[in-house]
Order: structure tokens, then C-alpha cells, then sequence
């Protein structure tokens, strides 16, 4: 661990729009475009798998205020991916804009623009639409080589090769292994296999889906959207639309939640498609309803796990295959997957002898999934860790020894993490912190409170990656300004996380200014440079590495200048926060007067861009252990008390990411006790507004602990590794160890409700 | 004031609901008129496409077309008006007003608190009406289960006072619900609700009340309609003990069909009947 | 039809639409802090506060606030900063889209009960969704205020 002092950095620093957005600032889409744009409609499918076998639109078009009224007739027919990912994308390329065949209960039909809301919604009334409808997938185990085919189009594409298939309704496939399972497995004293369950759980973001769209002074298409990643979705809109990318500028402001969810392009073509067909500015905002039927929910996921330990409690096998439900279109099928095993079998690289993982992804008509912080691990992790609670109980060792015996260490190599070095991890420090801190010894224990109540605890770990290792690429450009301040432009989008403030932390920690002194913009594909964007957790770990490299970039151009100056050469001069000064001379030269120098006869660039990629992900790690008191007899868990310890490196900002990891274990509690995906017979969502996916509120999130181990990434901005995603991943097998803890009964699918609690305990001669 | 919207009846909805999916306001409205006077009120009422305005909450979900929007909110319905015998709530009076009532809250134990209490939260309580929320006759009304444990009354415009329990089972009409009644008859009252999150509908409502020595369950969101329990086997007579409040439960529980949707399944119902009323049967006291 | 609001304290006469909400109606007249987060009365951040008490905008029809007081954020500048300073110390602002909804029913609550204890804050704002921040922040942050103004330590921790 490093004990270097910082100034900026490793402080909790206020974030830099905290105040605006407190305050009710108009800062996001729809407050900063301009009103009189088209307002843009999706008439929507009712059935979950139909071509379109008529469409007309004679009527509608003629209500009065309404532009235009688009069908899969009028759209380019160039299949493309929504999914924000670096090229070439894993994800299949099966989207149109409209298509013919629609793929699920709320699928784009028509696309309607008009001058009010009123006129649009009057407009998708007489949408006359006859449907072929056809049978639908429902049931994602039975989705692998159906004859029914989601996705029967000849020019289905997978850009990558990853084991898909469209006439299997396979979008991805794989297995890869270390060491024989088989035979360590029939070596084991113990063996466990069970089946785990997760749903497609919504990011519920409190700002829906939007884009606003307009031809800017060059006659190119300017779009503000609610997106995490302006890059991929210029990248998109060009696929999508077919015109150049110069043609497109995409830009970002204030984003209210993301979570993943705007990790794809899920809104941007039809008001995009609008704006190029009519000349004139468009805007689209999701309704709730829209967010939650046809969003970019997570994978719904099973996962079957075999786990094989010696009677002492070493554990020397895992065995995982996930079959993983892409819904109707294949965004990050591929690779969220991959996570469910790459995110959780590391974690006990300690004994592991062997393993095993195999998935497949498949298609159905339900609503597409997509990206949600997690990304994949959540669901692994919940599998595994679930499986090893288990283990502790059947060989009745106490799970948190269990875990020391077997948890990955600080210089190991991790054989199922592509053989990466552990080089930072405090795990083991989080595990025996995190017993101190939540009080383990006096809680574990199942204490009885009479009247059918039951206080009980549980433990889970959990790691994550810090980037896409060799695939993710952050940029900074840091630009002196002439009184002495600088300009941060990035790619990377801060949607509430804090990143603006972070990135600008570590500007003013290498230039040794304040923080105030530093102002952030981003992100704009025609301003900022490039950036993959805000997603896997890197942007402190990748983009904040590129703001490293810029400052020390900027510091010599700065140098060079003074240098000038000051009548030396560069190497004769030292950076010294607000001056330059002669080694040898003593003289100085103010940063001000050297800004303004840079603005008079002067050949080198007052600012340096950088761009950064890394070839590894280094894993924060993190143990959470929770106090849940349970009522046997309604069913109902009260979470009392959640401790975490997190190691995520050096924490840039230890306020941000506190908040960061109270805000994902309250997720983590709503998806493992409340928030439930289900469809009706016909394929329609059920939990499609707010008063049916239950979201927790503030009185069912008990007492939150939040304490930091450090470990130091000798590859991250000052040592930092991530901290987005992680947090989510240790409910829900922490909750359902608690819970088997107070019952005696393993919930081995999500959520699990007061209900099955319940009935799981109840007598059935009552 | 009848939102065509069952929250817990997905598959009743109508087919073109998937056309409304970008809609932020599922209903129109052409006409908005203050009553002044409830004769006017009731006169616009007669027509089958003009509606009442309770706290707009429900109204706004429904769907379809209203032509006049009617409200009562000139009429001083609203508030709390405590008599020598009763309380006389105006239609218009908010759920946070309930909330609030010293007096109420005095007279029934807190169970009206209760009752209201996690209802979504204190911005939808000071929207939501009482006439409203009785109107309506939901199955999930917390409302409606806490009151018909009391001796409580409504009075129609046109239909006079009638006991809530008998204002349950009606159909909706076109009168209007002017204010509840609630006779100080002396009692003791419990009201328990389980969710499955803090402020969602309740999967099962239970009101419990002793008045004179008549014992009524009064279980909503079966998810059907609130339904009175009376211990009409005598099964209370005598003194209560522990044992015969878990007989009374069994007997509630028997007693009070229960259903299924998404929140929950018939058999857990059923179950939570017996275990709520039996938990509150010992929090009524006098249990021995 | 035609309405008179008294919105910031100021008069606005405006021809509204019959079933015009209050929401796009102060949105349409610069109140941009008032959000949208559902169409189901379930999220809180439309709050605004209606004759002093608050209210959820996307369910209230503009016509029936015709003659009534409507606040929201851009008018209680100062009462709100009194507080939220707090609130952005522990970073609990977060993406900020809950935030004006979440401040008006705290505003609301602060002034039916100026020294509320951690659960009468959990109640008063339950209905105050907030998807980021797990909601301790904002609590903390609360908290904080009042101790700073009461000039003492933690005294309510629940």
C-alpha cells in the first residue's frame, strides 16, 4: 500500500456540479434544447412475435400538426447494433430501424412525428397495422434450436466471431476450461450442483431515455442525447443511417442515471431518423413505460454450478454453465455472459485445481437486454457465492473462514482471468475488516426474537474488472489557459458518477493547482478526443491514466516555453505549480505569464492529449456482510444492517465512491427482495411502470457501513482500480445466505419475495 | 370518479393500450368544470362520459376520453368535522389530513395512521382523497378496509347515508359521494397491512375492531374487494385467549376468498389472513 | 380555458388545455427544476408545493390550481441552499435528476417539522425514489444540516 500524501486527490472533494443540480439548474436534454422541435412517437408492437403484414398510415397522417408517419418501408435496411461497444462489435448486427418483423411486446412499428404530443398520440390511434402474429419464444430454455427463429433474416451479422448462430437462435456460444473438472470433481470429499436464477432486472435510471436531434449551421445532424458513450452512438447512427460520420455530431449533457442502460443506443435513430427526413429539429423522450418495456435491461440468467472441496474446506473445482436470455436483439449477449464466469471463479483462485465454463446466449421474444452495471458478474457472483455459503453449511465450517482458505491473494496469477496478476488486491483485509466492522462473531449467530421472528447474517464477495483490458481507450486533453487555470476535455461520460470531478482531481494533483482551477467538458464527439466512453468501470481507471499522461505532456510544453523565457533549455527549468523555475538561475516566470506567452509568437501547443488503453483489468474487490431480521411467518425481510468493505485501490474521491457503493447495494437489495420481470402469457411485460417494478425506497435500505482497505494498482491513476460496478454484486447471495440462515431454506432464484419465503416455511397442515 | 384502471387486472386491460405506450396522460379531457353546487355536480354526473375529479391520482391512469371533468373542489368537502358522535369527513378531505387528525387518530388507536401511512408517500397522501379512495371501491384500499372495521357511514347526494359495509357491495353509479361518517361508537382498533415493498399496494389488508363486543375482520386486497369477517360461530364469547384468537383467525382466514395476480398467490393469502389477524387479535389487547 | 397562478409569487395568466398538468405547465413557464420520472404518481420528482403543501405536479391538473400558490425549486433558492450544501458534501447529489423533487419535499418537511428525527426524515420522504445514491447520503447530508444549525453533535441518530 501506498502512503504518499496527496493534495487533490484520495480527497473528498464536492462534486462539480453538485450545486446546479441541487439547486434544480436546467442542465439535462430536455431542459437545454430549444422548445418547437418535432415531438417523435414509436407506435409499438402489441405482440411479441408478428410480421407486419399491412401497414397504413393514410389516416394518420392527415390528423392535423402531424409531419410524417414512418414504417419499415421508409427506413434504410442496414442491420446494425445499438449496443456501445468498441469496433468490431461482439454484438450481432439485427436491428433495423423499423423492421417488417417485430421481435417483441413493445418493438418499434411506426415512427410519428408532429408538432404536439396530442396530435403524435392522436396519430398512432389510426396507425391501421394488420399483423401476422407467430409464435413467440417465452421460455429462454427452450429457445436453443426451436423451430420458431427470432432472428430468421439472411442478413443477420455478427461482426465478431463468438459462437453465434441466428437459426439456432444462438447468439453466442463457448466453453473454456483449465485442468480436468471431471476428474478433480470425482476426487472432491464434497460435491454441490445447484441451478440459480436471476431476472432481467431495470436500471430505473430516474431520467428515462431521450435524444433531441437538428441539422447544426453546417447542415450536419447535432444530436443531445442521454448517452453514455457519444462515440459508439455517432458510430451507430452512421450504420444506422448511412452517412458519414463527419455528418454527425453527438454530444452529451447532464445525465440523470445510467447505470448501463445508455451504454446502448436505445432512442437516438428515430429522432435522428426524423431530423434527416424532415430538415427540421426532433425530440424523443421515453415515457416510463417505454424505459421499462424497451429499455436494455439486464440478462436474465441461469446459471448451474458445480462446486467440488475436500472435506477440510479446500475448494478444488467450479464447474459454471449460464445460459443467458439476449431477449430480442443480441445487445451484449456475447459479452455481458462472459462475466458470469471470468467475474466469479477468480475469486477462489487460492485452491483451485480446475474449471470449467461453458454459455450460450440465446434469443427470445422478450424485451432485448442490454448493459447493467455488473455487467454479467452480478449474476455469477450470486451463483457462486451462494454455492460456497452452501458448501459452509454442509461441511459446517463458518463461511468467512471457508472464503480465507480459498480467496484469491495479492500476487497470484488468476488461470480464469486470462492469466492476469493479482498485483493489487486487500480481499483477504476486506474479509477480517469487514467481520470487525459489521461485528461478525455476534451476528452470525441466528438469534430468535419470538413471534416468528429472526435475526440472521450473511457474507458475500465480490470483484469486477477495471476496464475492457486491450480493447477500452480513454483520452484527455489538458489546455492551459492564460491566467494560470486549465480546460479538461474528455470523452468519458460523467452521468451522476462523479467522473468530471474525479478526472479533474488528478489534473489538479499533477499540475499541483486546485481543483476549482480546473474546468471539465465533456463530451462531444466534435470537441472532445476520443474516448470509448463511460462503461466497465474504467473511466477512472483508463480515462484518468490518459489525464495522468496529458498533465506530464502539458507540464513539458509548459517547460519548454518557460524555458524560452527564462533563456535555458527545457532541461534547466522545474514545473513548480504556479511558476517555472531557472535550476540554475533561480529566476521564475509565472504560469500566467507563460499562458499568456503561449498566446504570442509561440509555436508549441499550451495543451497535451493523451490517450490511454490497458492490457490489463485489474479486479477491485470487495465483502459485504448483512444483519437481516426475518419474519417467519409473513415472509418479510427487513435488512437491519449492511456492511461493506470495498477495495478499489486508492479512491480518488472517498466521498463519491462511498456513495457509489451505498447506491449499488441498494440496488443490489431492491433486485434481491423486490424487483421482479415477468411477462404474461402472451409476452407482454408485466412490471412496465413504476407502480409494478418496485423500486426500494428509503425505508427498506437499513443501516448502510462503507469502509474502504486499500491496495495499490501499480497500473491506475494513483493507484486507483474501479468502483461503478462492483458494489452491486453482493446482495443477493449475502441476502439469501441471510435468509437460510433465519429459515433453513436456499432461495436459489430472484427475487425472493416475502412470499416464497412464507410458503416455504408454512405448514401445510394449517 | 371511477379511473378505468385496475392495477392488479393486467390481462382486462383493453388490446390498444400497447397503441398509448408514449403517452404521459393516458386520458383526455375536453371540458373542466368547477361545481358550485352539488346538484350541479350531479346533474353534469348523469352523463356517462363526464367524470368526477377525487385526487386526479387514479383518474390520470385510466384511459379513454372525458368530456367534463367535474370538481368538487369549491364545494368545502374538504377537511375533518368532529361532532359530539362522529366525524364527518369530506369527500374532498386528503389522506394526509387522516394522517394528521389528532382526534381521528385519538378515537381509532392510530389505526388510521396506519392504514394510510404507506400509501406511496406524504405527496400522494396530500392528493388522494377520502371520496376517492372510497369511490372507488379497489380491492387494494387500505381506505376502505380501516373504515368498514368502524361504524362508519356514506352519504350519497342522492342515495342518503349508508353504511359503509352496505356502500362496499355496490355497483358504481352516477351519484357522488359527499363525506364518510364515522360514529364515535366506542372500540378498540388494529390496522395491519403486509407489502411486498414499504409504500406498494398491500398484498393483504387487515382492520380488526371490537365494538361493544362485536369483533369484525375486515380483509382487503384479497385482491378482491375488503370483505367483514364477524365471529358469527362465537367463537370470542366468553373471554378471548390465545387459543381462541387463533381459532377466530382460522376462521377469518376460512372465511375471506382470496386470489391470485402478480403481487401474490391465493394460498399465501390465505395464509397471511390468519397470521395477521391472529397477531392482531394480541396487539387489540385482552387477550388472556 | 384560462388560469391564474401565483407560481414564485408571481401572477401568470395563461389559456391552458382542460387536462393540461401542472408539471408541463410550469415547465412550459421556465420552472425546469420540475421533473418527470413516471407517469404512475410513484417517484416524487415532480414535487412542488401547492399553498405550502407538496404535491406531485404530473398528477395535478393545471386547471385546478387556477387561484392557488405553486413554488418550486427556482423560486426557494435560498431556503434550499441553506440545506443542500450538506447534501453535495457527501456527494449524494449524484446524477441529480431526483434532486429538485427530493429538496421540495425536504423544504416541506422542514418546515412541518423543523428538527426531525433520522425515521421522521425516512417517512417524510419516502415517497422520493432516488436510484443512485442508496439514499444515506442524503440523509447524512440532512443530518448534518440540522446539527450545524442546532450547533451540536448528533443528537437524533435513529
Amino acid at each position: 500500500m501506498e502512503h504518499k500524501a496527496y493534495k487533490s486527490v484520495n480527497k473528498s472533494v464536492r462534486k462539480k456540479d453538485a450545486m446546479q443540480l441541487l439547486t434544480g439548474k436546467p442542465v439535462y436534454t430536455d431542459d437545454i434544447t430549444p422548445p418547437g422541435a418535432l415531438v417523435v412517437k414509436l407506435l409499438r408492437s402489441p405482440h411479441a412475435n408478428a410480421i407486419i403484414e399491412e401497414i397504413d398510415t393514410s389516416i394518420a397522417r392527415k390528423v392535423p400538426g402531424v409531419v410524417d408517419v414512418y414504417t419499415w418501408e421508409d427506413v434504410p435496411k442496414n442491420r446494425f447494433a445499438i449496443a456501445g461497444q468498441t469496433y468490431p462489435e461482439p454484438s450481432p448486427y439485427d436491428r433495423l430501424i423499423l423492421d417488417r418483423h417485430v421481435r417483441f411486446s413493445g418493438d418499434a412499428v411506426a415512427i410519428i412525428a408532429a408538432e404536439t404530443e396530442k396530435a403524435a398520440l392522436k396519430a398512432m390511434k389510426l396507425v391501421k397495422v394488420r399483423y401476422q402474429v407467430l409464435d413467440a419464444v417465452l421460455d429462454f430454455h427452450t429457445a436453443k434450436d426451436n423451430p420458431v427463429l427470432v432472428h430468421p433474416e439472411e442478413d443477420w451479422y455478427p461482426p465478431c466471431p463468438v459462437g453465434g448462430d441466428n437459426r439456432r437462435n444462438l447468439v453466442a456460444s463457448e466453453t473454456e476450461a483449465r485442468g480436468d473438472v471431471d476428474a478433480v470433481m470425482a476426487g472432491c470429499d464434497v460435491v454441490l450442483e445447484r441451478t440459480y436464477h436471476t431476472r432481467a432486472f431495470n436500471q430505473a435510471m430516474m431520467e428515462t431515455f431521450r435524444t433531441y436531434t437538428a441539422l447544426d449551421r453546417y447542415g450536419r445532424l447535432h444530436v443531445v442525447s442521454s448517452t453514455q458513450i457519444v462515440f459508439h452512438t455517432r458510430r451507430i447512427l452512421s450504420n444506422a443511417l448511412g452517412i458519414p460520420k463527419s455528418r454527425i455530431r453527438v454530444e452529451k449533457p447532464r445525465i440523470g442515471g445510467g447505470f448501463g442502460a445508455k451504454q446502448s443506443a436505445v432512442c437516438e435513430v428515430y429522432p435522428a431518423f426524423v431530423t434527416l427526413k424532415t430538415g427540421r429539429p426532433a425530440k424523443l423522450i421515453y415515457t416510463r413505460e417505454e424505459s421499462q418495456i424497451a429499455g436494455s435491461p439486464r440478462h436474465e440468467m441461469e446459471i448451474r454450478v458445480r462446486i467440488g472441496a475436500s472435506k477440510e474446506g479446500r475448494i478444488r473445482a467450479l464447474d459454471l454453465y449460464t445460459l443467458s436470455n439476449t431477449g430480442a436483439y443480441g445487445e451484449h449477449g456475447p459479452t455481458t455472459v462472459g462475466l458470469s464466469g471470468h467475474k466469479s471463479i477468480p475469486l477462489y483462485t487460492g485452491s483451485l485445481e480446475a474449471f470449467r465454463f461453458a454459455y450460450d446466449v440465446v434469443y427470445t421474444n422478450h424485451q432485448s437486454a442490454g448493459a447493467y452495471r455488473g455487467y454479467g458478474a452480478t449474476q455469477g457472483i450470486f451463483a457462486v457465492e451462494s454455492i460456497v455459503n452452501e458448501l459452509a453449511a454442509k461441511l459446517d465450517m463458518d463461511p468467512t473462514v471457508l472464503r480465507d482458505m480459498n480467496m484469491v491473494r495479492e500476487g497470484m496469477v488468476m488461470p480464469a482471468y486470462y492469466n492476469e496478476p493479482n498485483n493489487a488486491c486487500a480481499l483477504d483485509k476486506c474479509m477480517q475488516h469487514c467481520r470487525e466492522l459489521f461485528g461478525w462473531e455476534e451476528k452470525y449467530p441466528v438469534r430468535d426474537l419470538g413471534n416468528g421472528k429472526v435475526r440472521a447474517a450473511g457474507v458475500a464477495m465480490a470483484m469486477q474488472g477495471s476496464c475492457i483490458s486491450n480493447v477500452d481507450v480513454g483520452s484527455a486533453t489538458v489546455k492551459l489557459s492564460e491566467d494560470g487555470t486549465y480546460n479538461l476535455l474528455i470523452g468519458a461520460a460523467d452521468m451522476g458518477t462523479g467522473c468530471d470531478t474525479i478526472l479533474a482531481q488528478m489534473v489538479a494533483e499533477c499540475m499541483d493547482c486546485d481543483v476549482d482551477d480546473v474546468a471539465v467538458f465533456g463530451a462531444d464527439t466534435d470537441a472532445s478526443p476520443y474516448d470509448s466512453g463511460s462503461y466497465a468501470s474504467s473511466t477512472t481507471y483508463i480515462t484518468g491514466k490518459a489525464v495522468e499522461k496529458a498533465c506530464a505532456d502539458l507540464k513539458k510544453t509548459i517547460c519548454t516555453i518557460a524555458a524560452e523565457m527564462l533563456d535555458c533549455t527545457r532541461d534547466e527549468v522545474v514545473f513548480a505549480s504556479d511558476h517555472v523555475r531557472s535550476a540554475a538561475t533561480g529566476k521564475t516566470v509565472s504560469l500566467q505569464d507563460i499562458a499568456y506567452r503561449a498566446q504570442v509568437g509561440n509555436t508549441h501547443p499550451a495543451e497535451a492529449t493523451a490517450t490511454h488503453s490497458s492490457p490489463v483489468s485489474p479486479p477491485p474487490y470487495m465483502v459485504g456482510m448483512v444483519e437481516i431480521e426475518l419474519d417467519k411467518l409473513t415472509g418479510q425481510v427487513t435488512v437491519l444492517d449492511y456492511a461493506a468493505v470495498v477495495d478499489c485501490g486508492i479512491p480518488i474521491n472517498p466521498a463519491l465512491a462511498r456513495i457509489q457503493t451505498e447506491g449499488g447495494l441498494v440496488q443490489g437489495i431492491g433486485h434481491t427482495l423486490m424487483e421482479n420481470v415477468t411477462y404474461d402469457e402472451n409476452g407482454k411485460p408485466i412490471e412496465s411502470s413504476f407502480m409494478q417494478y418496485k423500486l426500494p425506497t428509503r425505508l427498506e435500505t437499513g443501516r448502510l457501513r462503507v469502509e474502504f482497505e486499500h491496495s495499490y494498482e501499480p497500473t491506475g491513476p494513483f493507484g486507483a482500480k474501479s468502483i461503478g460496478e462492483i458494489v452491486i454484486n453482493t446482495p443477493a447471495p449475502a441476502i439469501a445466505h441471510a435468509i437460510y440462515r433465519a429459515t433453513g431454506v436456499w432461495h436459489s432464484e430472484l427475487p425472493i419475495t416475502p412470499e416464497k419465503i412464507a410458503m416455504s416455511l408454512a405448514d401445510p397442515q394449517q | 370518479m371511477i379511473p378505468k384502471i385496475n392495477p392488479f387486472c393486467y390481462n382486462r386491460e383493453k388490446k390498444s393500450e400497447n397503441l398509448r405506450k408514449g403517452a404521459l396522460l393516458m386520458i383526455t379531457i375536453q371540458k373542466y368544470i368547477r361545481a358550485q353546487s352539488l346538484e350541479e355536480a350531479y346533474t353534469l354526473n348523469q352523463s356517462r362520459r363526464n367524470r368526477i375529479v377525487g385526487g386526479m391520482l387514479w383518474l390520470k391512469m385510466g384511459r379513454g376520453s372525458i368530456n367534463t371533468a367535474i370538481d368538487l373542489c369549491d364545494l368545502n368537502l374538504a377537511g375533518v368535522e368532529e361532532t359530539e358522535d362522529a366525524f364527518r369527513i369530506g369527500a374532498m378531505t386528503t389522506l394526509r389530513e387522516l394522517e394528521k387528525h389528532p382526534a381521528l387518530n385519538a378515537y381509532t388507536c392510530g389505526a388510521v395512521r396506519d392504514a394510510v401511512k404507506d400509501i406511496v408517500g406524504v405527496q400522494f397522501r396530500s392528493m388522494a382523497t377520502v371520496g376517492g379512495s372510497l369511490w372507488s371501491r379497489f380491492g387494494f384500499s387500505d381506505v376502505l378496509t380501516v373504515f368498514m372495521a368502524m361504524d362508519a357511514y356514506v352519504e350519497l347526494y342522492k342515495g342518503g347515508v349508508v353504511p359503509l359495509e352496505q356502500f362496499a357491495q355496490m355497483k358504481a353509479d352516477r351519484d357522488i359521494l359527499v363525506r364518510l361518517i364515522v360514529k364515535k361508537t366506542p372500540g378498540r382498533f388494529v390496522y395491519t397491512a403486509m407489502r411486498n415493498q414499504r409504500t406498494d399496494f398491500p398484498v393483504i389488508a387487515c382492520a380488526l375492531s371490537e365494538m361493544g363486543g362485536e369483533y369484525r375482520a375486515v380483509i382487503g386486497a384479497r385482491p378482491a374487494r375488503a370483505m367483514i369477517v364477524r365471529d358469527a360461530q362465537g367463537l370470542l364469547a366468553g373471554g378471548v385467549n390465545a387459543g381462541k384468537a387463533a381459532a377466530f383467525a382460522r376462521y377469518v382466514s376460512d372465511s375471506a376468498p382470496t386470489g391470485s395476480n402478480t403481487r401474490a398467490g391465493a394460498a399465501y393469502r390465505s395464509h397471511l389472513i390468519r397470521v395477521l389477524v391472529e397477531r392482531s387479535m394480541h396487539e387489540l389487547g385482552g387477550v388472556l | 380555458m384560462e388560469i391564474r397562478i401565483r407560481l414564485n409569487g408571481r401572477v401568470v395568466v395563461d389559456s391552458i388545455d382542460p387536462d393540461c398538468l401542472l408539471i408541463d405547465f410550469v415547465r412550459k413557464h421556465g420552472c425546469l427544476s420540475v421533473k418527470r420520472g413516471c407517469e404512475t404518481a410513484n417517484c416524487g420528482l415532480c414535487t412542488v408545493l401547492m399553498d405550502g403543501a407538496p404535491i406531485l405536479s404530473c398528477s395535478m391538473l393545471a386547471a385546478r390550481a387556477d387561484g392557488h400558490r405553486i413554488d418550486t425549486l427556482e423560486g426557494l433558492q435560498e431556503e434550499a441552499a441553506g440545506f443542500v450544501a450538506f447534501i453535495a458534501d457527501q456527494g449524494a447529489d449524484q446524477c441529480g435528476f431526483c434532486n429538485p423533487g427530493f429538496v421540495m419535499n425536504t423544504i416541506a418537511l422542514l418546515r412541518e417539522n423543523p428538527d426531525p428525527t433520522d425515521d421522521e426524515i425516512r417517512a417524510y420522504l419516502a415517497g422520493n425514489l432516488c436510484r443512485c445514491s442508496g439514499y444515506e447520503g442524503q440523509l447524512r447530508g440532512i443530518r448534518n444540516y440540522l446539527n450545524s444549525r442546532n450547533g451540536q453533535g448528533g443528537s437524533h441518530g435513529a
